[in-house]
């Protein structure tokens, strides 16, 4: 960063002397999009169509995205086609359209409102014509975005761009394009066109790369073209890129709302003014209050920038101003700004600095956009807000317009606000139609000042009132914008003059706009904002909102998306184009999973004696895809086509289209989930199965007595025994207990409810491991109560002096399998196991952990397992159906990769807790275990995924054991673990039929029902590429490929499998840009809509622990995580590979605030955030944090008082501590994981660990930022093109 | 002198030793020609309440490979304060501490009245009694409780300091830690699989402490009970073993229809062992084994689970079809010779209908001195009793029972040892034979060199032992015969001759080859041996013939023949019948079925059995009620005094017999319908008359006939 940043400055100040910080946003800007990179993230949109009635919603909503709009406007999206239609929706749309790159994506219709997809990627550049239909708005726009992209490019651009100032033009035109595109995306459906305009809009040009971008070309030249992808210089590109993407709003969803953002910022100047106009009055103002720096404030900011040290200065004073509304500093800052120069022209001047400015105001910002942020700590901080101020500040100009709208953004939704800021931005450079376009601008100044609304209050706030005439904008901006704009807006940042310096150096690195390039939060938002009623699965090929969206499902034939998610829901009818596209086609399947409490569980259907109604060839269950033909005698697989006569007992006559009459009266018939009751035909031996068992098996020897481990089991064991699992609530479960200690030797006990006093048999041949009793080991534990509470009340003070450090492992399993085999039924043993088993016993292991390795062709065999030992036990244990749940509390290397063979075999899960304390641990130790125990659970499982000719499961992923090729055996099988599942083709698919899948899980329920669930899903068919990348879903595509490549470290080199992933995922893009984007320059990175956060998610793949290890991560933190994710549904895997990173500033009524993109830049340093991962939960506070919040939070005034080792937030009788735990509460119950909490004070040591997990910046262990990597992608991408 | 008679029951009384031979013959060849072989039955432990034992250590002969005691037959030189060995003739001096002795002032070993002498050795520290419990779960409920209770109440007759240990098996074997409070602990081994002794140590946590113990002497106690905690002092773990029994199961592994239940005996007395070997080596013990059915699996197996494969039976045996027959005993026998090295015993306590294995496992009584005890049930009277009985005490409240005994016999030099026959297990040192528990022997004495004329032979018996009051004794018996020359004198070697200790050696004897050949040929053998009236019972006898006899009551009854002492041996080879009537005072009367009257009440003793038969028409009276009249008081005194004589024998009999109250045409009179002699049956009963006794229906020879084939044969071989 260091060295990055000095070269910033050099250049920058350079630049900004030459001109104002505006003008050099603007320029680098433009430069980026010149630059190839063009982040053309193109909608599919088009494709949305199934969203496509949305268009006409999407058209207006695309203004409106910025505002609350999105909300609405996705509203309708999701409603189904006609009510995208209604014009309501529209405005929802529009608002839509610019967030939810995705759900615009979809709806071609939006890509023209949606204000991403117009924005950047289509409009701008070459599309630009094309967007013109939607375009006149766009038009708007593009004027608007011209200015405002010199707004936008500015950020990032600008400090790269220098050079820019032809960016401009081309930037210029570029935006324009980009709003025109954004208009286009949304009016925009057009599909194609749109994609390039978008490809252009997204076009995140690597142009820095490309000497081409001249402007950038200078600045990154060197790093320009591929390296520089990677390099600081692809950021530039990205930069380009993003801008473009902004205005292509393909991207655009995150995009153009940071874009916007980014771009007002850069472009702070001309498109606060020009949002000035527009909205700049009220939103502007609001926020800025001081707004009034007078439209200056863009031009402030700049000044500012440009004059690091009046910046400050004026910072200090917006902060003042600030401190009643976070952006007030900013605006003070601005404020100063704005007085400089006019706005644009003072942003101009500031740009040079203000390119910096905007974001290098504060040093930090443009920080943030290199990362820089992250450095300059305090400087970020003060630079953010400089940067705030700084975009804010020519946000604030139109801000102080806007400001009111700002304001009223945020009570909107807070991304709103962003877009909103955005779009005022935007809008003020539109003006008129402008709105909408000018969102996409504004969206980028606004979309700042909205960030920083949001950082502070929400910015949304302030759309509201933009919401109407940015509406689109916001959309556009506002995602994307809302982050930067915290970051920016830190108003602390702008203050200090520090900053101003700064602010430089980040102008220099970046040229890409982070804001600018496809961002999650944005996407996610938009498709949150798109359902606005249940959705309902009927419809064949028709996606599913994104797994963080919260929806209700109405199964109407297919399985819901909480059962079944496909990568695609339009397969390839071929082989050759699959192997085309390189799109992997899965699905994630959850059989067991947990429905919301409003959705009705699967039906259970008796068929009788007989059993299930199957295809006699293929023995698919009966099904809705069934074809009932002669009367309802006979019936036709869907499958096999085979026909098979119907029994008698289930004959029914058909209607007349064929159905039978009885079809919705049968859920089989009528229901994608449901279960069948199975005959003994389907039970092992053909004897019913008996209830199943749970045995706890707990280490006794001395690391286990002396964390404490042992008395907390066992304490909590007592109650524990009360919840077991049960399938009628009101009745006792009929799961019995046994009860295992041990350290070199095993203890059984004999807790007969007969007996006054447990007893205890103690196995000593472990050599040779049986079980000593069978009657009085597993009990019932209403029977047996009072002997086994005092067996858990003796267990810790019996081995409190134990001596005893050796402990086995292989043994104990073995001990639980064999009382399983003895007392016949299935089960789960519950290991809780602290070291490596170094006692003499089979399964004995030795230390093998060699660091040495890492990195090396033997890396790959420390993911193996050390003996077989474990594969042939494990194989044991599912066929007894043992389920083996591992809690690990290690002090050192205990080789997860072999003790986790068993767990992860059967189906079972492996809990760790590294150096586990009682005090610190317990909380998530016992919430984990809770669970584990409760949880509904099946046991003795067999799945079978059965689909129609043409395809064919090949590979499965996840915890099983497979003994041939189709059956997928689960010893026990719970509502956390689900099944990724490959599919090939053998054979033509045709689109007619579709293609099928019924995947039928037979297993035996924890009150000893045997059973066989069933879930259908039939998706599309396609003949041309076009539509396959219309439909798909990045987030499983994730999940499918970090499993595959997880399994893939096993037997390869880690690296070689890092590139597989990369190549497989250019190979993904190029063959998507080649045969489905419009053609455009080379230069240009053109997304598919649905896939365009494929490189973010898909770097975050690659630099996970697993596959990057940094210095401390342990062999065993990387076994563990491989084996977690390998049972990983399509949620769990988003949020562990993009976390989610809450602001906190302001918690308002129920809505959850917009999260803000994983990176240091988006982090203010007067906020506090709430980061979640899926395995941890982080409380960051920023080192200028306002006492208010602090005594709301911690109950203290004071930063440094806050005890960082807390793992619960104090209970604070205020609305905001109470809706902090609730929210945090919320977290954890959606979880399969207890997340402890962990409270990071900025600038503590702690806060590398935090950092790890923004991912969108460069990682320690060498993880490419966001930028960088998708340069690289643009590069390889290019690669494959040409 | 007077006679022999008298004499030999002096001898008795004093020593302990009956010989069959009274004067010994001085060359071997006379002795073979005697037929009857020199030979001593000898009880090492008679009870001897008038013989208070010495102080001190008894002194021994200075040579190497004498080391005999001093004795009433030494020499000794008062003035110098020498005695000669009178087996060796070593001169040796005596210790300074009897620097006093003088012909007036002599001690007791040297009075002849002291023949048997006993010593209380100070050495070593004393070691406290171990009982270590074996209990088999697979037993019927009512079995078991009955078990438990029997076991409990054992606990109160221990001595406090004594050690006690449980182990527990069935599928699994359980050994019980007894230290611990709160949970009741145990270790568990799989019933399946062979351990080492040393495996077997490790598992239970023990294999440390010996390294530091010293070799071969016993472990104090103190030390011992601070590593052992599966073996503690009584008064120590009380209350916490007798709940612990209270709480036994029943094995809890079910038993699926048609199998046997699966018990692990052998790998219980495995670990038993093994764990006495690893903890008390060379200190008394006795291991009590419990059991209610055959050894199902593991090592020591002697039948399947399966029910349908019936437990070995002698046809078998002879068909050679006993699978595990050869293998088991083969595993019991190193398991008793392991114990018997180490001076534990081994008690097995059968009480099952079906046959419990005694046939492979009575080794592990016979070679260690241990008890077996069969009956039907636990829950019987039998039983109960008996096991009380083995904790019965002498008039110095000690049991009657001593561990670790080593026996040495030392002979003249005309004389070795070529064998002992009773419940021990030869050290395999020359002339010398070890055995623990003692309570009946017999050896065999032959002759190994010419004997001087007039001379007297000898014979010390020198008996180490641990007494149950933890006292190491020594116990020395010396005894000295006159030899005669066979030619000239044989009219006083003929009225030396002991005919009932004759008899039951050669009992003995013909069992000893029972047990190691086949029935028949023991029939010949015996049969040209000797021909006394005792001999025609012996040879319808358990011991011999096999015939209605399973292979485990085989070995049963031998168990008990080789080690009682000659009275019981009698009664064991020709069962006593007494007559009860209104004619007169009970009589013996013939064992014969024409001693089987209707007006009688007969008493028979047959050691195992004590069976009252009631005549047919006393059967009728009592039946009608008559005893129960005033009237018939005479009646009801005739029908008490046999049960008062049963009684009375059943208070003093170890194991207690079998008591059956039966009448004419009961069920149960088949116990004395198959050892009286057939006189009478089904073939001659015309021939005979009607008037007396029952007919036996049996193809037996009755002892007429026996009687005329016999003195065929006598006169056609000599001729």
């Amino acid at each position: 960063m260091s060295v990055c940043e000095t070269e910033g400055l050099v250049k920058h100040r350079p630049l900004g002397s030459s001109t104002r910080t505006a003008d050099t946003l603007t320029l680098l800007s433009y430069p980026g999009f010149r630059d190839e990179l063009k982040m053309n993230v193109n909608q599919h949109t088009p494709l949305a169509a199934p969203y496509g009635q949305p268009q006409p919603g999407y058209v207006q909503p695309g203004y409106a995205p910025l505002d609350g709009g999105y909300p609405t406007s996705y509203m309708p999206y999701h409603g189904p086609a006609p009510a995208y239609q209604h014009g309501a929706p529209q405005q929802g749309y529009s608002p839509f359209t610019s967030f939810p790159s995705k759900a615009v994506a979809p709806n071609p219709v939006s890509d023209p409102s949606s204000p991403l997809d117009l924005g950047p990627a289509r409009g701008p550049p070459s599309s630009a014509p094309p967007p013109v239909a939607t375009g006149q708005p766009y038009n708007q726009y593009n004027q608007s975005q011209g200015d405002m992209q010199n707004g936008p490019p500015p950020m990032t651009q600008e400090p790269p761009r220098p050079a820019a100032s032809q960016p401009y033009n081309s930037g210029a035109a570029t935006l324009p394009g980009h709003q025109p595109s954004y208009p286009q995306h949304y009016g925009h459906p057009s599909t194609m066109q749109q994609v390039t305009n978008q490809m252009t809009g997204m076009q995140i040009n690597s142009g820095p790369p490309t000497a081409a971008g001249p402007g950038y070309a200078p600045p990154y030249s060197s790093q320009p073209p591929v390296s520089s992808a990677y390099s600081a210089a692809p950021p530039p590109s990205y930069t380009q890129a993003p801008p473009p993407a902004v205005s292509s709003g393909s991207v655009q969803m995150a995009p153009p709302s940071v874009p916007p953002a980014s771009q007002q910022q850069y472009y702070g100047g001309p498109p606060p003014q020009a949002f000035n106009p527009s909205l700049p009055p009220t939103t502007s103002q609001q926020q800025f209050t001081s707004a009034p720096p007078t439209s200056c404030q863009q031009p402030l900011p700049p000044s500012s920038y440009s004059s690091p040290m009046p910046p400050p200065s004026q910072a200090p004073p917006p902060l003042v101003s600030q401190p009643q509304q976070p952006f007030p500093p900013p605006q003070p800052a601005y404020s100063s700004a704005p007085p400089p120069p006019d706005s644009q022209a003072a942003f101009t001047s500031g740009p040079p600095p203000g390119a910096q400015v905007s974001f290098p105001p504060r040093a930090p910002p443009p920080s943030s956009l290199a990362g820089s942020f992250p450095p300059p700590g305090p400087p970020p901080s003060s630079a953010p807000s400089s940067q705030y101020p700084g975009s804010i500040s020519p946000h604030q100009r139109p801000l102080p317009s806007h400001p009111s709208p700002y304001h009223s953004g945020p009570p909107p939704p807070r991304a709103q606000m962003p877009p909103t800021s955005m779009a005022q931005s935007n809008h003020l450079p539109p003006g008129p139609q402008g709105q909408q376009q000018p969102p996409l601008q504004p969206g980028m100044s606004a979309g700042y000042p909205a960030q920083q609304n949001g950082a502070f209050g929400q910015v949304r706030g302030p759309q509201p009132g933009y919401a109407g005439p940015y509406p689109g904008q916001p959309n556009y901006g506002a995602p994307a914008p809302a982050a930067p704009a915290q970051k920016r807006l830190d108003p602390d940042a702008i203050p200090s003059p520090q900053s101003s310096d700064m602010p430089a150096v980040q102008k220099s690195r970046h040229r890409i706009d982070p804001d600018a390039i496809p961002s999650p939060i944005q996407v996610i938002e938009d498709d949150k904002a798109k359902v606005n009623e249940p959705f309902t699965t009927g419809v064949r090929g028709q996606a599913p909102p994104l797994v963080t969206t919260s929806f209700q499902v109405k199964d109407q034939g297919n399985a819901s998306p909480r059962f079944v998610r496909c990568t695609a829901y339009n397969m390839p009818c071929t082989s050759d184009m699959a192997k085309q596209s390189q799109v992997p086609l899965a699905a994630v399947i959850k059989p067991l999973a947990t429905l919301p409490p409003d959705e009705a569980p699967p039906y259970l259907v008796d068929h009788g004696e007989s059993g299930p109604i199957r295809c006699n060839r293929c023995k698919a269950y009966m099904c809705p895809y069934m074809q009932f033909i002669e009367g309802g005698r006979r019936f036709q697989c869907a499958f096999c086509s085979c026909v098979t006569e119907v029994p008698p007992h289930y004959f029914q006559h058909l209607d007349h289209t064929g159905k039978r009459v009885d079809c919705y009266e049968r859920p089989e018939l009528s229901l994608g989930s449901y279960e069948f009751l199975a005959t003994v035909d389907y039970c092992k031996n053909n004897k019913l199965p008996q209830p199943p068992a749970f045995i706890f098996l707990i280490d006794v020897s001395y690391n286990a007595v002396k964390s404490g481990l042992v008395s907390i089991v066992c304490q909590e064991l007592k109650i524990l025994l009360d919840n077991l699992p049960r399938e009628n609530p009101e009745a006792d479960s009929v799961v019995r207990v046994g009860f295992v200690t041990y350290n070199k030797v095993l203890h059984f006990y004999n807790v007969k409810a007969s007996l006054a006093q447990p007893q205890m048999l103690v196995v000593s041949d472990v050599a040779d491991m049986f079980v000593p009793l069978l009657d009085g080991f597993l009990v019932n534990v209403a029977e047996s109560r009072l002997v086994i509470e005092s067996l858990l009340d003796q267990i810790p003070e019996m081995f409190a002096d134990t001596r005893e450090t050796e402990t086995v492992f292989g043994p104990v399993i073995q001990a639980g399998l064999e009382a399983l085999k003895a007392a016949d039924c299935a089960g789960k043993l519950f290991v809780f196991h602290t070291s490596l088993p170094i006692a003499e016993a089979p399964g004995k292991l030795k230390n093998r952990e060699d660091k040495k390795l890492v990195g090396t062709d033997k890396e790959k065999s420390l993911f193996q397992p050390q003996v077989s030992f474990y594969n042939t036990l494990a194989k044991e244990c599912v066929a007894q159906g043992c389920c083996v749940d591992l809690f690990l509390f290690p002090n050192q290397y205990v080789d997860i990769a072999t003790l986790g063979v068993v767990p992860v075999s059967t189906g079972g899960s492996v809990y760790k807790y590294t150096y586990f304390q009682a005090q610190s641990d317990q909380e998530r130790f016992l919430n984990d275990l809770r669970r584990d125990v409760q949880k509904p659970v099946g046991f003795d499982a067999v799945m079978r995924v059965r689909t129609s000719t043409g395809i064919r499961a090949t590979d499965f992923y996840g915890s099983f054991f497979m003994s041939n090729t189709t059956d997928v055996e689960l010893a026990g099988l719970d509502c956390d673990k689900a099944v990724t599942v490959e599919f090939k083709h053998d054979d033509k698919l045709s689109e007619e039929t579709g293609a099928l899948m019924q995947c039928a899980v037979l297993y035996t329920t924890c009150s000893g029902q045997r059973r066989l669930r069933v879930h259908n899903m039939a998706v599309n068919c396609c003949s041309q590429l076009a539509d396959l990348y219309r439909n798909c879903e990045t987030d499983t595509i994730i999940n499918f490929l970090s499993k595959y490549a997880l399994r893939g470290i096993l037997n390869n080199h880690t690296k070689a499998v890092r590139d597989t992933l990369i190549n497989q995922c250019a190979q993904i893009l190029a063959c998507y840009r080649k045969n489905c984007a419009s053609p455009s320059s080379a230069g240009q990175l053109i997304l598919p809509e649905c896939m365009k956060l494929l490189p973010v998610y898909l770097n975050c793949v690659l630099k996970s622990d697993v596959l990057l290890p940094g210095a401390d991560i342990s062999l065993d933190d990387r076994a563990y995580l491989r084996q977690l994710i390998s049972c990983m549904d399509v949620s769990d895997t988003h949020v562990f590979f993009y976390p989610r990173l809450l602001p906190l500033m302001k918690l308002e009524g129920d809505s959850l605030p917009v999260a803000v993109r994983a990176s240091e830049e988006r982090l203010s340093k007067g906020g506090v955030y709430l980061m979640e991962t899926g395995l941890h939960l982080f409380l960051w506070v920023g080192a200028s944090v306002q006492q208010e919040l602090l005594l709301n939070i911690f109950g203290t005034p004071s930063f440094s008082q806050i005890d960082s080792a807390m793992t619960n937030l104090p209970v604070l009788d205020n609305p905001f501590s109470k809706r902090l735990r609730e929210l945090i509460d919320s977290f954890r119950a959606q979880r399969s994981r207890y997340m402890k909490l962990m409270v990071v004070k900025q600038e503590d040591r702690a806060e590398l660990v935090f950092k790890h997990f923004l991912v969108e910046d460069k990682s320690s262990s060498g993880g490419a930022s966001y930028v960088d990597f998708l340069c690289h992608m643009h590069k390889e991408i290019r690669q494959l093109l040409s | 002198m007077s006679t022999y008679q008298e004499f030999i029951q002096q001898n008795e009384d004093r020593d302990g030793v009956r010989f069959s031979w009274n004067l010994w013959p001085s060359s071997r060849l006379e002795a073979t020609r005697l037929v009857v072989p020199v030979s001593c039955l000898f009880t090492p432990l008679k009870e001897r309440p008038d013989l208070p034992p010495v102080q001190y250590e008894p002194v021994l002969c200075s040579r190497a490979n004498c080391k005999a005691v001093l004795n009433p037959l030494c020499q000794v030189d008062f003035r110098a304060k020498i005695w000669a060995c009178n087996f060796c003739f070593q001169r040796n001096p005596f210790p300074p501490s009897y620097a006093g002795i003088s012909e007036a002032n002599q001690p007791a070993e040297l009075m002849p009245q002291f023949s048997t002498i006993e010593y209380i050795v100070q050495r070593g520290t004393p070691a406290p009694l171990i009982f270590l419990y074996v209990v088999d779960t697979c037993l019927e409920e009512e079995d078991l409780q009955a078990l438990k209770e029997s076991l409990q109440m054992s606990l109160s007759l221990l001595p406090p300091n004594a050690l006690v240990g449980l182990i527990t098996f069935g599928r699994m074997v359980q050994v019980h830690e007894l230290s611990c409070e709160g949970i009741a602990k145990s270790y568990v081994f799989r019933g399946t699989k062979d351990l080492s002794a040393k495996q077997i140590q490790e598992m239970l946590g023990l294999s440390k402490p010996m390294a530091s113990g010293q070799q071969g002497r016993p472990v104090a106690p103190q030390d011992a009970s601070a590593f052992c905690r599966f073996l503690q002092p009584v008064h120590r773990v009380d209350m916490n073993l007798t709940d612990l029994l209270g709480e036994l199961q029943r094995d809890p592994w079910p038993v699926p229809q048609g199998k046997r239940p699966l018990r692990s005996t052998g790998v219980a007395l495995s670990v038993a062992v093994g764990l006495l070997e690893g903890t008390f080596p060379n200190t008394g013990a006795r291991v009590m084994l419990f059991i209610g059915g055959p050894p199902t699996q593991g090592p020591g197996m002697v039948v399947g689970d399966e029910l349908k494969t019936p437990i070995r039976s002698w046809h078998d045996i002879q068909k050679d079809n006993a699978r595990h027959l050869k293998k088991a005993t083969k595993y019991y026998e190193a398991l008793a010779n392991r114990s018997a090295v180490n001076g534990h015993s081994i008690d097995i306590y059968a009480c099952a209908l079906d046959q419990t294995g005694l046939l492979e496992m009575k080794c592990l009584s016979n070679l260690t001195g241990g008890h077996i005890v069969m009956g039907d049930s636990f829950n019987t009277s039998l039983f109960k009793q008996t096991f009380q009985r083995v904790f019965s005490k002498d008039y110095n409240g000690d049991f009657r029972m001593a561990f670790g005994g080593v026996l040495e016999v030392k002979t003249s030099r005309e004389l070795k040892v070529c064998g002992a026959i009773g419940p021990c297990v030869s050290l395999n040192a020359k002339g010398s034979s070890v055995s623990e528990n003692v309570s009946e022997r017999t050896f065999n004495i032959n002759h190994n060199a010419p004997v001087p004329q007039g001379g007297r032979g000898a014979v010390q018996f020198v008996t180490q032992y641990q007494h149950s009051n933890t006292q190491r004794r020594i116990r020395v018996t010396t005894i000295a015969r006159n030899w005669a020359d066979a030619q000239s004198q044989i009219q006083h070697i003929e009225s030396s001759f002991d005919q009932e200790a004759a008899a039951v050696l050669m009992a003995r004897l013909g069992v000893f080859r029972a047990e190691s050949e086949e029935g028949p040929d023991v029939l010949r053998w015996l049969d040209r041996q000797l021909i006394r009236l005792f001999m025609f019972h012996m040879r319808r006898s358990p011991f011999l013939q096999v015939f209605n006899n399973s292979p485990d009551e085989s070995s049963y009854y031998r168990h008990h023949f080789v080690r009682q002492d000659l009275t019981q041996s009698l009664i064991m080879i020709q069962p006593i019948l007494y007559s009860y009537s209104f004619y007169g005072p009970p009589e013996p009367v013939l064992l014969d079925s024409s001693s089987i009257l209707p007006d009688r009440i007969l008493l028979m003793d047959t050691f195992f059995q004590l069976v009252i038969f009631h005549g047919e028409t006393i059967a009728q009276w009592r039946k009608a009620g008559y005893q129960e009249m005033a009237e018939y008081e005479n009646f009801k005194q005739l029908l008490q005094a046999p049960l008062d004589d049963a009684q009375e024998i059943l208070q003093t009999r170890f194991p207690m017999p079998r008591y059956v109250d039966t009448e004419h045409g009961g069920s149960q009179a088949r116990f004395l319908l198959s050892k009286v002699n057939p006189s009478q049956t089904h073939n001659n009963l015309y021939a005979w008359g009607q008037e007396t006794g029952a007919p036996i229906l049996t193809d037996d020879v009755s002892l007429q006939v026996f009687m005329d084939h016999l003195k065929k044969l006598a006169v056609s071989s000599s001729a």
